[in-house]
């Protein structure tokens, strides 16, 4: 099954940060998932290997909501892969 | 096959103890801030006029003593922040010791400096170039930060840690290696002290803050450190016939306990198989292994994996079949 961008840097969140399901949403912030800035540092991790994309460490400081950093994925060449 | 042993254990701390509250009193910072982010609780700092050779021959003393007194003919010390550029620090430690004409070097791979130091001592025994080796990481690099930095001023502590090294068998309990030894010279900006060497020689009048202070790039380090630190340990278990699984303990260099708890993870190792002893010691770089094998001691018979990260860039891991041994 295809799965989209979105639905990938979830299940890194889930899986990898412990984060509830139900709490992740595109209006989501960092803080309100209880991520701080060495968790981004991270995040930013786990997505370059799932992803193969590489989020650079001011790119990540301005991250403000969920939806900023799936469309910075995209926009870097993220695809949705095999989930 | 002969191989190095580990046959004796001790470490020296500074009595002077920091807390975050008393940095928080003169920093932007909090002990709460510090401790989510680090871990640490408390450093030792030593007072104007102590060196690192200082503690290099306080941890040795206690290595050879707990090693059964027999002296030895190398010293080792793994330093970033050595008595001066000349003369190096071992050669001084050896003397004070009682060891001297002693083979005396000292060794900087920043805070990977102990599993390099122990891979070179146990080069040393194997090539017979020495019988015994006093393998010391002493740092005090809390003389090199800059007290308004509050991104580096937190972070660090002195100490020091030894092992001593006999020739054996590689199937005698405390035998060391398989080793993992790496370098990366294209990301050493991320970590530096720059002045004092022939870049910046000591003697210039316009070094800038920057170049006479520690500096880091917090983010760049975590994300190497972590990758870095697995992928050794990987290496070694590899190298070594055994999955990461098997290893019963891995001690790794007390940067940060965060990113301790992140290698663990990345390897599936249970995290409690992989001591934090930041608490009280802060990073003390080359000598934090040592401080950690001391703090949270591997039970005897025990596989334990030695893994560090730090400047240059450098990385290291060392296997060790923990022997009873009790710190000096």
């Amino acid at each position: 099954m295809s799965s989209t961008v979105y639905e990938r840097v979830s299940t890194i969140l889930v899986e990898n940060f412990g984060v509830e399901a139900d709490k992740i949403s595109a209006d989501a912030t960092f803080e309100d998932l209880d991520l701080d800035s060495l968790d981004l540092v991270e995040f930013s991790l786990a997505a370059e290997e799932e992803l193969g994309v590489r989020i650079e460490d001011e790119e990540a400081e301005a991250l403000g909501t969920l939806g900023d950093a799936v469309k910075l994925l995209e926009d870097k060449g993220a695809t949705p892969g095999e989930g | 096959m002969t191989a190095a042993v580990v046959e004796g254990l001790g470490t020296a701390l500074p009595p002077r103890r920091v807390t975050n509250d008393d940095l928080a009193q003169v920093l932007d910072t909090s002990d709460e801030w510090i401790r989510t982010r680090t871990g640490i609780v408390a450093r030792r700092m030593v007072d104007d006029g102590v060196v690192t050779g200082d503690l290099a021959v306080e941890a040795g003393e206690r290595a050879l003593k707990s090693a059964g007194g027999q002296g030895a003919d190398a010293v080792i010390v793994a330093t970033t922040t050595p008595d001066q550029p000349l003369p190096n620090t071992a050669a001084g430690v050896a003397e004070r010791l009682g060891l001297a004409p002693a083979a005396a070097l000292d060794l900087n791979t920043a805070c990977a400096g102990f599993p390099y130091a122990l891979a070179t001592g146990a080069g040393l025994l194997t090539a017979g170039a020495a019988s015994r080796v006093l393998v010391i990481g002493a740092e005090t690099l809390t003389r090199f930060l800059d007290p308004g930095d509050r991104s580096t001023a937190v972070l660090f502590g002195d100490g020091a840690g030894a092992l001593v090294l006999r020739l054996g068998d590689a199937d005698d309990p405390g035998a060391v290696g398989p080793f993992d030894l790496g370098s990366d010279g294209s990301a050493a900006e991320i970590l530096t002290l720059s002045a004092g060497g022939s870049r910046l020689p000591p003697h210039r009048d316009d070094l800038a803050d920057d170049d006479k202070y520690l500096k880091m790039d917090g983010r760049e380090v975590y994300r190497h450190a972590v990758r870095r630190m697995a992928e050794s340990l990987e290496a070694l278990a590899q190298r070594a016939g055994l999955d990461v699984a098997d290893l019963d303990g891995v001690y790794a260099h007390q940067a940060n306990s965060r990113i301790i708890e992140a290698v663990a993870d990345r390897l599936g190792l249970p995290r409690e198989r992989c001591p934090v002893t930041i608490a009280e010691h802060a990073n003390t770089s080359a000598a934090s292994i040592p401080l950690a094998l001391a703090a949270a001691p591997p039970r005897p018979g025990d596989r334990v994996a030695l893994v560090a990260f730090g400047g240059g860039l450098a990385w290291g891991s060392a296997l060790v079949r923990w022997p009873e041994v009790t710190p000096g």
